[in-house]
């Protein structure tokens, strides 16, 4: 079986070759795009799963994890090693992700039909296929997608760690965009690049700093996460310009590194990009979502963490900063979350909160409970996902089913998307618009597959005891949490996860319970089986993955299941002389991770799940008033960014550019070159005067070249000025140089 | 073969004289054979360099296919010319763009095409005279040589503003020139010869007191300063680029951008760094600080602008900031007392500060290279749509992603090339200059480091957006024409050649991005003899 870890370096090669293929051959035939780009990803998933089964099973294979190269890069006498590997915590993420990815792509197969926003007489054959006109540009960058986060996960450095993840942040921004015929998409395509971009710009100082101060100079993970290094770090001081505080080196990378997750993973304050990236199709909101780009941002401080925890030992604020951080996402984003119609924007900031779990996870320490919570939460987020999908290709269908039967003529305004728009207490209604839950209701008994595994997902989520994976990953982070004595941050995640139980049953309660309340949900249709298939596949996943990790001390049932997960990543912490503390078992957090999860459910289903009517005003507006509408309005984080930094950004570059062109510089350029003129006419009227005088024939001369000389210069009398110049410097090169040369 | 190394040079500066003079020969009407001959002509030259790129070899210490022959022997100046590391990539820059741009050229240019081509030939002659000579009498006369047909390109094949721009980019060169004329008289004064490997291994005063030592050094260093610094062109002495690309004729933009720029990078590394390096560690600082103000105050002002090609001129200044970076923060520790110091500061060994000090040169060189093909592509691609368009006004622009994808794609890969995202060229350049100036002038670098986010700013909400997101809305621009001058009623996708041009350099960006290895054991080599050479000498 170790056989096979020797191929982990070529897990992401076939999406790439898919992506190639598609992108120079195979982009004119949808069907066989697709299945290329499903076969890339079939092929990954067949080596990947091998590469992960044989680390899962490997005899205490976290002692001995794996390394490989490829080839080096050139700096100076020394050299970069390009390779990879394979330890616990990847193998995992390769397990997650590898099959994940195959899901999402199958299911983008069949969801890619013709967007309502096109028009059908500008793509008749797209349109008679049913199918978008860019249906093999989405496989090919989706393919891309996938070799980004598969490549990063096998990396063996942060620099190729970096360089996929920065693929990754390339894909998203062209498939966020993807529909760049719609404003909305393509500003949030640059919203997310540029935001993201912002982390990693700060990231990248971090990264190479840690280049620059590693003993041996190294980004390999081996290398710099050897304790040796981790150790001289620590101890040598730094004292930060600007700021004028002093610190060890390690706290300094630490803290700009983390910002490459507070970008990547959505964390305040750069979270502003994820819940506007919805406007790109459901497949990619999964695969941004929950498989790949925002986990790599959380995978980034997993892999990290023996810097972190040496870091945190040394200077203890730093990981102070990232549990803050954390946990304050977590409950920011769950709060914004209740006051969302949006069905996908619901699940982002769902998404941004559990990634607050996870960074806060980190932040006390709790290595295992974070990767954990990383993988369970990749799985049922992807459901919620892909689900969240399914309903909305299900209510479009059942508007455009509506819309023909309403009036079969009239099908010109069929989706005109600013028809009967309401402004309500609650926010803006588009009646039409097929994400919106207000819109929905009743789906349940409409579409089964999508219903039922969308709900096991949402029970996941919202950890709901015993039988799911969220709430094994969840307690654990609580356990730490309490166990270690973090009772602030453990009480956040507490009531966010309350209020996580509480909007994940608001979002079931409207969109599957009750009646329909408008025509496209109740004419909904379940899709098509690209689409359920995948929900079925994963579901399984969804409860099932959390029985690896019950920690062996649960009442009753703890030890009845080995504790696989432990005994998976115990090794490797002892490989990377790391010491995570075991928490005792403690009721308290039992308690409470039963009481939120149960309470929050209950609460959110007696709200609204008991039959929300169709004019029905959120009843949590009247109850909080304008509190909610700030929560409705995230906060005005937006606005603020707007007014502020953007504002201020695009304002110093115009300010800039009249400076260079209009204002400063180039008048100065232009201004000597006037002097230049004007002395040059000075001294051409002292010419004609003095020289002219005296010699007549020789001044008819001068004269004569000089007419013809402007002729050639084009009435550019700047040659004067060359002339000047050079004059200038013939008397600077006999004057000066030998007296200069006299001093030697 | 070895008669072949022996001649290579040679005939490389030899054959475009050849290929101007049969141009000139050629009756101005016969265009085609013109045209037709100029690209055939270009191809030796192109594999020449491939051939010396081949054949060379990493390990060599000193220079490759050298060759020296009394010249003027009152002055001590000889005809000698040779490459390393460092010149061979940038002579295989300036053979294939020559190529391309002449091949793209015969596509669209059908004005005085007897003379343009004859330029052309001229101006790859300077330019691979000015990679490959090894005396300062040579170096200066191409240099020279290569201002006139850049002068001309712009001046008569240029846009309406055409006459100011080139009078513009001339004098403000020719100001460079002389400062640096003087500088070359002071080296020669110095050491008695005009050789400049001959002149750094004597180390010009460095006989003389410390002090007195380094005020001529210093002259010497500012004077060469000026006329590189006029060149690369570092902030703020830049304002002649804009209105130079934005009036240029495409080829001309491309050589201009392409190789031009690097005339003046290429001459701190290969005069300035070895010859002084005292004054260049002392002086040091202030490359590095007009490399990142460059990097930045460039990104800035590219946001602000409204002209496709005007914005990408200003990209340049932002991109070659890099490159005056990496040599700043190598020279600040090119003697060995300042590589003790600041080894002593940071808590490093001096071999670390050494590989920082080779990456930032590294950095430096693969930049100059990569904004060759980079850069080069983008101002073919904006070539691409004026022509169609004859416009260039952003806001004309829009939604061009749907009805012109293969464009698209192309610019696509070229703006984030561009950008510096991993996986294409740019990212490795913008990955070492910063590696070694974080290692060595880490307050600098992080100023830097605004230009990474500015940068994708530019590129993705200016260009990328205005030009090809949104909508496709006929009638924003007046009159589309297809790329041979015919009516069109909308824009037409690029044809044969224009793919043709763009998919070397396409091809180089993905290739250099994935597997940099091949081009940096080039430089590699060069950068590291260049620091051991000087540490050696002092």
């Amino acid at each position: 079986m170790e056989g096979f870890l020797n191929l982990a370096w070529l897990v992401p090669i076939p999406p790439f070759l898919a992506f190639a293929a598609i992108i120079l051959f195979l982009n004119r035939n949808k069907t066989v795009s697709a299945l290329t780009a499903i076969g890339g990803a079939l092929l990954s998933l067949l080596l990947g799963w091998p590469i992960a089964f044989a680390a899962f099973l490997g005899d205490h294979f976290g002692l001995h994890p794996h390394y490989g190269e490829l080839f080096t890069i050139p700096t100076g006498a020394s050299e970069i090693v390009i390779g990879y590997q394979v330890d616990p915590a990847n193998a995992l993420m390769l397990f997650m992700a590898s099959f994940l990815l195959l899901m999402i792509f199958i299911y983008a197969s069949g969801y890619m039909s013709f967007p309502p926003h096109l028009q059908a007489a500008i793509y008749p054959v797209s349109a008679a296929q049913g199918k978008d006109p860019r249906y093999s540009r989405f496989m090919a960058y989706i393919s891309l997608f996938a070799t980004g986060m598969l490549g990063l996960v096998v990396s063996n450095s942060l620099l190729t760690f970096f360089v996929f993840w920065e693929i990754m942040g390339l894909c998203s921004y062209l498939l966020i965009g993807f529909w760049y015929e719609k404003p909305t998409a393509r500003a949030a395509a640059v919203k997310a690049f540029i935001t993201t971009r912002i982390g990693d710009a700060i990231m990248l100082m971090g990264m190479l700093l840690l280049y620059a101060q590693s003993e041996p100079s190294s980004l390999a993970f081996r290398d710099i996460l050897s304790p040796e290094n981790l150790q001289q770090l620590a101890e040598r001081m730094v004292t930060v310009p600007v700021f004028n505080v002093t610190v060890p080196w390690i706290a300094l990378i630490g803290f700009l590194i983390f910002f490459g997750t507070v970008g990547k993973s959505s964390q305040f304050p750069l979270h502003v990009w994820l819940p506007d990236a919805m406007e790109g199709p459901t497949p990619v909101s999964a695969l941004i979502h929950a498989a790949t780009m925002v986990s790599a941002g959380v995978f980034l401080l997993v892999r990290m963490f023996p810097l972190y925890a040496v870091g945190g030992e040394a200077s203890p604020g730093l990981l102070q900063f990232v549990a803050f951080i954390g946990a304050f996402t977590a409950l920011f984003a769950s709060t914004i979350a209740v006051a969302q119609w949006d069905i996908k924007r619901v699940l982002a900031y769902s998404t941004i909160s559990q990634l607050g779990y996870m960074v806060a996870a980190i932040g006390i320490g709790a290595y295992p409970a974070a990767l954990f919570h990383l993988i369970t939460h990749a799985f049922f987020k992807a459901l919620l996902f892909l689900g969240s999908g399914s309903v909305i290709h299900g209510v479009e269908h059942g508007f455009h089913h509506a819309h023909e039967h309403g009036h079969e003529e009239g099908h010109d305004e069929a989706h005109g998307e600013h028809a009967g728009v309401v402004e309500r207490p609650d926010g803006r209604l588009d009646p039409q618009d097929p994400q919106d839950m207000r819109n929905m209701g009743g789906l349940l008994n409409r579409m089964p597959g999508t219903s039922w595994t969308f709900i096991i997902g949402g029970l996941a989520l919202s950890g709901f005891p015993l039988l799911t994976a969220g709430f094994w990953s969840k307690d654990e982070i609580f356990a730490y949490a309490w166990g270690s004595g973090h009772n602030l941050v453990f009480w956040v995640l507490a009531i966010s996860a309350f209020i996580t139980a509480f909007y994940t049953a608001r979002q079931i309660g409207l969109t599957f319970l009750g009646a329909p309340r408008t025509e496209g949900a109740d004419r909904a249709e379940e899709s098509n089986r690209a689409m359920v298939w995948p929900l079925v596949l994963i579901a399984p996943f969804a409860i099932a993955l959390g029985w690896f990790g019950i920690p062996a001390k649960f009442p009753l049932i703890g030890g009845l299941v080995p504790n696989f997960l432990e005994g998976f990543l115990e090794p490797y912490i002892e490989y990377m002389e790391l010491h995570v503390a075991h928490p005792d078992f403690s009721y308290v957090p039992l308690v409470a991770s039963l009481v939120v999860a149960l309470g929050g459910l209950a609460a959110g289903y007696w709200v609204y799940g008991r039959g929300y009517a169709a004019g029905q005003i959120d009843p949590l507006r009247r109850v909080l008033g304008p509190i909610w509408t700030v929560l409705h309005r995230k906060y005005y984080v937006d606005e603020f960014y707007q007014a502020t930094i953007i504002a201020f950004g695009v304002g110093l570059s115009k300010f800039l550019y009249w400076v260079d062109d209009l204002w400063v510089i180039d008048p100065i350029v232009n201004a000597i070159g006037r002097v230049g003129v004007w002395l040059s006419t000075l001294l051409a009227a002292v010419d004609r005067i003095v020289v002219d005088g005296t010699v007549n024939a020789v001044g008819w001369a001068t004269a004569r070249t000089g007419q013809a000389m402007r002729h050639i210069q084009d009435g550019h009398v700047q040659a004067y000025l060359l002339v000047a110049v050079v004059s200038m410097a013939i008397w600077l090169l006999l004057t000066v140089l030998p007296v200069l040369l006299t001093l030697v | 073969m070895e008669l072949l190394n022996q001649w290579a040079l040679p005939i490389l500066l030899i054959w475009p004289v050849i290929s101007t003079a049969l141009v000139i020969l050629t009756p101005g009407e016969n265009t085609r054979l013109i045209k037709q001959g100029s690209i055939a002509a270009s191809l030796l030259p192109l594999g020449l360099s491939i051939y010396m790129l081949v054949a060379y070899d990493y390990a060599a210490a000193n220079m490759a296919f050298e060759v020296q022959v009394p010249w003027i022997e009152s002055l001590n100046a000889s005809f000698h010319v040779g490459v390393d590391g460092l010149s061979l990539p940038l002579v295989f820059l300036t053979t294939l763009l020559s190529t391309l741009s002449i091949y793209y050229s015969a596509g669209v240019i059908n004005t005085r095409v007897k003379e343009y081509f004859a330029m052309f030939h001229l101006l790859e002659l300077s330019m691979i005279g000015v990679f490959m000579a090894l005396d300062y009498v040579l170096f200066y006369v191409f240099w020279e040589i290569s201002l006139v047909p850049m002068y001309m390109l712009i001046g008569i094949w240029g846009g309406a503003n055409r006459s100011y721009a080139s009078i513009k980019f001339f004098i403000y060169t020719l100001v460079g020139s002389v400062a640096m004329l003087l500088a070359i008289l002071l080296t020669y004064f110095a050491t008695g010869t005009f050789d400049i490997v001959g002149a750094a291994a004597a180390q010009p005063f460095r006989d003389l007191p410390a002090d007195r030592g380094l005020l001529l050094s210093s002259l010497a260093f500012w004077g060469f300063f000026l006329g590189f610094a006029f060149k690369v062109p570092s902030f703020p002495f830049h304002t002649w680029l804009p209105d130079a690309h934005t009036e240029a004729p495409t080829a001309g933009s491309v050589i201009l951008a392409g190789v031009l720029l690097k005339l003046g990078a290429y001459g701190f590394l290969r005069i300035v760094l070895p010859t002084y390096p005292a004054a260049s560690q002392y002086w040091s600082m202030w490359l590095v600080a007009l490399g990142a103000i460059a990097i930045v105050y460039g990104a800035f002002v590219c946001v602000a602008q409204t002209d496709l090609k005007r914005l990408i001129a200003y990209s340049s200044v932002s991109h070659m900031g890099y490159v005056m970076l990496g040599i700043g923060a190598a020279a600040s520790v090119l003697t060995v007392d300042a590589a003790q110091r600041a080894a002593d500061v940071f808590g490093v060994t001096l071999e670390a500060v050494n590989d920082s000090a080779a990456m930032a040169l590294n950095g430096a060189a693969l930049q100059m290279f990569n904004h060759g093909i980079i850069t080069g592509a983008l101002f073919l691609l904006v070539g691409v749509i004026y022509e169609r368009a004859h416009t260039r006004e952003l806001a004309k622009f829009g939604g061009l992603a749907t009805v012109t994808p293969y464009f698209y794609g192309m610019m696509m890969v070229a703006a984030f090339a561009s950008l510096g995202l991993p996986g294409l060229a740019g990212f490795w350049a913008e990955l070492f200059t910063f590696r070694g100036a974080f290692a060595l002038v880490p307050l600098w670098a992080a100023f830097g480091t605004i230009g990474i986010v500015m940068t994708a700013v530019y590129i993705l909400w200016r260009i990328i957006q205005n030009v090809f997101l949104g909508e496709y809305e006929p009638g924003k621009v007046s009159h589309w024409t297809t790329v041979d001058g015919q009516d069109a009623d909308g824009p037409t996708d690029m044809v044969g050649f224009e793919k043709v041009t763009l998919w070397p350099l396409i091809a180089g960006m993905f290739i250099i991005g994935i597997y940099p290895t091949v081009i940096l054991n080039y430089f590699n080599g060069s950068a590291q003899r260049l620091i051991e050479f000087i540490q050696n000498i002092m």
